[in-house]
C-alpha cells in the first residue's frame, strides 16, 4: 500500500503517478525503488499530472517515463535535457523532469548536461547511476572504475579515470546538486522535493545499483553514509566539501541561487507590422 | 538604345566595399522601379579577402543570374583569380578598371572585353572622407541610367544617422564617379522602369523563410549558427519576440533539434534552421520526430560539398541526405523553394503541413536563395497555419489513445495541461496507446499510419510550379527553378512551345501528379545543381518519366544560367 511521507498530508497518493506498465527491469534493480521515489515525490508535491511533463534518453533508467502516468517523452540516447530544456523554455508553467542513466547522461549526452547547468533552466534531473551500461548489457561507463575488467569490450578495463558526477555538476554550474540511494526511496523522494522546489536547474545524484552486471553493488547499502554537511549556497564551499567526500556521501551539497534561465516574450508587433520593413 | 536586363559585378578586396555599394545599387534601383537580384560572391574568410556583388536588374521580375556579366568594375584585383570562373564575360562587356591598380588580369582581359579606365581612387581622393565604392556606384548608375532621385534616398536612408558629411561625400564620390562615365555610351542603359503593379519588397531568401514561418505560426526557435542558414536564425531572433515567441542558442544542432522536439511535444511550433553537417548532426532527432508524430521544421540551407565543404557557395547537394538520410522507416516532408520570394511560401507551408501531419517536414533551400536579395512583387498571402489536431474527448471512459489509428493516420494530439491525455511519446515503437510495444502487428500498423498521413494528405497544386505547354519539359527545383524558367520563356519567345515544372513538395512524391503534368511530352531535360544528378535519380527511382530524358546537372559554385539550359533545350530539339 501506499503511504506518505507524513501521516496528516491528504491529496494524491504515489500510486496515482504510476502506470500500469510492468517495467523490463532485472528483479533487484535498484531503478525500481528511485521510481517509487519519484511518484512519492510527485504526490508530496501534489503535482497536477497534466501539467508535469517527465523526459528521458535511453538505457534502463530512461525507460520510467512509461512507469509513470503524466505526461512523458522518451527520447533519444543523450538528448534528454536538450529535449527538456525546450518543453520548459516554451511553456514555463510545465513541471519538468528528467531522468536517465550515467552513460546518457555523461557520455553522449555529457555537453549537454554540461550546457543545462550553466544555462539553469528551472527543471530537475535525476540521474541514475550505476557506473555501467545496463541497457547495452554491461558495459564500461564514463563513471566505473579504471581497473573495472568485466565488460568485453574493455576486458583490461577502461583504462580511464571516473568522473565524479555531483563535482562536474557543481564544475559547470547547476543550482542545486544533491545524492541520494535508490534503497531509501523515502530519502530520493526528499531530495527531489527539494530540487523541484528550488528554482533553477537541480542535479539529484543516485546512486542505483544494476544487480546484473555490477552485483558487488548490492554492498553500497554499507558503502553509503550521510553526507553530514549542512547544504550551502556557495559553489566554492560545496565543491571543496564533495571533492573530500569518498563519493557515497548522501545529501544535498549545493542550494545555490543563481537566476533560473527563461527568456521573456510579449507581442508587441504583427507580422504585417515586421513585413512593412521589406516593402520598397 | 536600351537592354531588358543589366549584369553586373562589383569587386574588390574586403574593406572597398563592393558589397555596400551592391547593396546601394539595388536599393536605388528598387526605388525607381526595377526589380533586380543580388548574390554574393566571398572565400570562406570572415573579413578581408576576394568579395563580389553580383548585381542583376531588369524592368521585369529576375529569376536568376545574368548570361554573363555586362559591367565588371573593380575597386582592386586583389584576389580575383580565385572566382574569375564565377565572372563569365564577352566581347561585348565592359571592364572598369583602376589604373592604379594595375592591368587586368590576364583571365579577364582574355574575354576580350572593352577596358574603359576610371581613375577610382584618385577621384575618391580628392573628396574629404571619399570613398571607392561610392565613386563606382556613381559610375555604374550612370551607366545603366539610374535616375538619381533613387540614390539619393538610399543614401539618406543608410546614412541620415551618420550625419552631413558623410551624406556630403557619398553624393561628391557618386557625383565624381557618374561624371566621369557619363560621356561613355556603352549602351547598356536599362530600358525604362515599371512602377505600376503590386507593391515590390526587397527581401532575402533568408528572411523570406523566417518569415514564412512567423506567418506560418512558429512561436519557438532553437538556434546554432552555420554559414549560410545563420541569417534565417539572426533575423528570427528578434521578430519572434516581437511576435510573443522564443529564440535560444543552443550548444549544437544536437540539441537545437531536440529543444525544438521538447517545444513542439508541448504544443509550440517549432524550427530550426541549419546547412548540410548540422542537418547529418539532428538526423538522429527528426527519426525521433516522425517516430513520436512530433512536428518540427528543419531548413536546411545547402552548400557547396559535405563537411564544410564550400561554406560560401550554393549546391543542391543534401538532396540525399534530407530525403534518404533518417534511419528506419522514416517517412517525412521533404519541400523546396522555388525561388528566393516562394522561401516564404514554402517554408509557411512546410509549418503548416508538420503541424497538420504531426511530423518532421525538412525545407530545402540553398546559398544561393538564402544568401540573395531579390526585388519581389509583394508575395501573396497564403492561408497556411499551424493547426495541430488536439484531442477533444479526454478524460471519459475510454482511455486516450495517442497513437489512434485513424483513417487519415492522424491521430488526435494530446498535449501538457490537457487533462486526461498524459501519455508517453515515444520513439521506440509503440502500441496506439502509446506503449512500448515491439510485437510486429504493432510496428507494421504504426509504420502503417505515419506513411498514410503523408500520402493521403491533399497537398493540392502547391505540389510544383507548373507552367508551359509543348512537348519538351524542364522539370527542376530549388534555386536551379529560375534560370529553367528563363530558359523556357526565351524558348517559348522564339516560338518552340516548351513546359517548366518544377517540384515544391519533393517527399512524399506525388507520380499522379507528375504524370499529369508531363502528359504528352516526349523529351525531358532534368536540370539541378549536383555532381552527381541526385535529383534526377531520385526522379528516376520514383516516377514514370516520359520520352527521352536528358539531364544537365553540375556541381558548385558556378551557378546555373538561363543560357545553358536554353543551349542545352534548343540541342535537344
Ligand atoms: C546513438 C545511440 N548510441 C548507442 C545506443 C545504445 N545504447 C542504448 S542504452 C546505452 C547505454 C545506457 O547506459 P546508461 O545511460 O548508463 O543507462 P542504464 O541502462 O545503465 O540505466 C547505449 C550505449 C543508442 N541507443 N543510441
Ligand atoms: S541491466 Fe542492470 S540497470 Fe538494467 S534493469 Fe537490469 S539491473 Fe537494472
Amino acid at each position: 500500500m501506499d503511504t506518505h511521507l507524513t501521516d496528516d498530508v491528504v491529496g494524491p497518493l504515489p500510486g496515482d503517478y504510476k502506470s500500469d506498465v510492468k517495467p523490463i527491469w532485472c528483479p533487484g534493480c535498484g531503478d525500481y525503488s528511485v521510481l517509487a521515489g519519484i511518484t512519492r515525490a510527485m504526490a508530496t508535491m501534489g503535482l497536477e499530472r497534466h501539467d508535469t511533463v517527465v523526459v528521458s534518453g535511453i538505457g534502463c533508467s530512461s525507460r520510467i517515463p512509461a512507469y509513470t502516468s503524466v505526461y512523458g517523452y522518451h527520447t533519444v540516447h543523450g538528448r534528454s535535457l536538450a529535449v527538456a530544456s525546450g518543453v520548459k523554455l516554451a511553456r514555463p508553467e510545465l513541471n519538468v523532469l528528467i531522468f536517465g542513466g550515467d552513460g546518457d547522461g555523461f557520455s553522449i549526452g555529457g555537453n549537454h548536461f554540461l550546457h543545462a547547468c550553466r544555462r539553469n533552466v528551472d527543471m530537475t534531473y535525476i540521474v541514475m547511476d550505476n557506473q555501467v551500461y545496463g541497457m547495452t548489457k554491461g558495459q564500461a561507463s564514463p563513471t566505473t572504475e579504471a581497473d573495472w575488467c568485466e565488460s568485453k569490450l574493455t576486458p583490461e578495463g577502461p583504462g580511464v579515470n571516473p568522473i565524479q558526477p555531483v563535482a562536474l555538476a557543481l564544475a559547470c554550474g547547476a543550482n542545486f546538486v544533491a545524492r541520494g540511494f535508490s534503497n531509501n526511496p523515502n530519502e530520493v523522494a526528499r531530495l527531489i522535493v527539494e530540487g523541484v522546489r528550488h528554482p533553477g536547474f537541480s542535479v539529484i545524484h543516485i546512486l542505483s545499483p544494476c544487480v546484473t552486471f555490477r552485483p558487488e553493488q548490492r554492498n553500497w547499502k554499507s558503502t553509503v553514509h550521510p553526507y553530514g554537511r549542512e547544504p550551502t549556497d556557495d559553489p566554492n564551499e560545496a565543491m571543496r566539501a564533495v571533492l573530500e567526500d569518498d563519493g557515497f556521501g548522501l545529501g544535498i551539497f549545493l542550494a545555490g541561487n543563481r537566476r533560473p534561465f527563461q527568456p521573456e516574450s510579449a507581442a508587441t508587433r504583427s507580422i504585417a507590422q515586421i513585413e512593412e520593413g521589406f516593402a520598397v | 538604345m536600351t537592354v531588358d536586363s543589366v549584369t553586373i559585378a562589383l569587386v574588390g578586396s574586403g574593406g572597398a566595399g563592393a558589397m555596400t555599394a551592391g547593396q546601394m545599387l539595388l536599393d536605388a534601383a528598387a526605388n525607381v522601379g526595377w526589380y533586380g537580384l543580388m548574390s554574393r560572391s566571398t572565400g570562406p574568410q570572415i573579413r578581408g579577402g576576394e568579395a563580389a556583388a553580383l548585381v542583376r536588374l531588369s524592368p521585369t521580375p529576375v529569376h536568376g543570374p545574368g548570361d554573363r556579366f555586362d559591367i565588371i568594375i573593380a575597386f582592386d584585383w586583389q584576389n580575383v583569380e580565385r572566382f574569375a570562373a564565377e565572372l563569365p564575360l564577352s566581347e561585348k562587356s565592359v571592364i572598369i578598371t583602376d589604373p592604379s591598380q594595375g592591368e587586368v588580369p590576364a583571365v579577364l582581359a582574355a574575354s576580350g572585353a572593352k577596358q574603359v579606365e576610371l581613375p577610382i581612387k584618385e577621384l575618391a581622393g580628392r573628396i574629404p572622407g571619399g570613398r571607392v565604392n561610392m565613386v563606382g556606384l556613381g559610375a555604374v548608375a550612370a551607366i545603366v541610367g539610374l535616375p538619381r532621385a533613387g540614390i539619393d534616398a538610399v543614401i539618406q536612408k543608410a546614412l541620415g544617422k551618420k550625419g552631413d558629411a558623410a551624406i556630403q561625400a557619398s553624393n561628391a564620390g557618386i557625383d565624381a564617379g557618374s561624371k566621369e562615365a557619363a560621356g561613355w555610351n556603352l549602351g547598356l542603359e536599362l530600358a525604362a522602369p515599371n512602377k505600376e503593379g503590386a507593391t515590390r519588397w526587397n527581401i532575402s531568401g533568408n528572411e523570406a523563410a523566417g518569415l514564412g514561418a512567423l506567418k506560418g505560426g512558429v512561436k519557438f526557435c532553437a538556434a546554432y549558427p552555420i554559414t549560410p542558414a545563420t541569417e534565417i536564425l539572426e533575423w528570427l531572433a528578434p521578430n519572434l519576440a516581437k511576435t510573443g515567441g522564443k529564440l535560444v542558442q543552443a550548444e549544437d544542432e544536437l540539441a537545437s533539434i531536440a529543444m525544438c522536439l521538447g517545444a513542439s511535444f508541448s504544443g509550440v511550433p517549432s524550427i530550426t534552421a541549419t546547412a548540410g553537417p548540422g542537418l547529418s548532426l539532428m538526423t538522429e532527432c527528426i527519426g525521433l520526430g516522425v517516430a513520436s508524430e512530433t512536428p518540427v521544421v528543419i531548413v536546411d540551407v545547402q552548400r557547396g560539398g559535405p563537411s564544410t565543404g564550400i561554406p560560401t557557395k550554393s549546391e543542391q547537394s543534401d538532396l540525399n541526405i534530407a530525403v534518404y538520410g533518417l534511419h528506419g522507416d522514416a517517412p517525412h516532408l521533404v519541400v523546396g523553394p522555388t525561388s528566393i520570394g516562394d522561401c516564404l511560401f514554402t517554408t509557411q507551408w512546410a509549418v503548416h503541413l508538420a503541424e497538420a501531419l504531426q511530423t518532421p517536414a525538412i525545407v530545402l533551400s540553398d546559398q544561393a536563395m538564402g544568401q540573395s536579395r531579390a526585388i519581389v512583387d509583394k508575395p501573396a498571402d497564403a492561408p497556411h497555419k499551424a493547426n495541430r489536431l488536439l484531442a477533444t474527448d479526454l478524460g471519459g471512459e475510454a482511455k486516450y489513445k495517442r497513437y489512434a489509428d485513424t483513417e487519415s493516420g492522424v491521430s488526435p494530439a494530446a498535449i501538457p495541461g490537457m487533462p486526461g491525455g498524459e501519455h508517453t511519446a515515444d520513439g521506440l515503437e509503440h502500441a496506439e496507446n502509446a506503449l512500448p510495444s515491439s510485437q510486429a502487428s504493432d510496428h507494421q500498423k504504426q509504420l502503417d499510419k505515419r506513411l498514410r498521413k503523408l500520402t493521403s494528405h491533399d497537398y493540392g497544386d502547391a505540389w510544383a510550379d507548373v507552367e508551359g505547354e509543348g512537348e519538351i519539359a524542364v522539370v527542376t527545383w530549388g534555386s536551379a527553378t529560375g534560370p529553367s524558367r528563363e530558359a523556357v520563356r526565351r524558348l517559348e519567345a522564339a516560338g518552340t512551345k516548351a513546359r517548366l515544372v518544377a517540384i515544391r513538395l519533393i517527399s512524399p512524391v506525388q507520380p499522379a501528379k507528375l504524370a499529369a503534368a508531363l502528359d504528352g511530352v516526349s523529351k525531358v531535360l532534368v536540370v539541378e545543381q549536383t555532381h552527381g544528378a541526385q535529383f534526377h535519380k531520385f526522379l528516376r527511382g520514383h516516377y514514370d518519366l516520359p520520352g527521352a530524358v536528358s539531364v544537365f546537372s553540375r556541381p558548385g559554385p558556378l551557378p546555373i544560367r538561363a543560357r545553358e539550359v536554353h543551349e542545352t533545350l534548343l540541342s535537344l530539339i
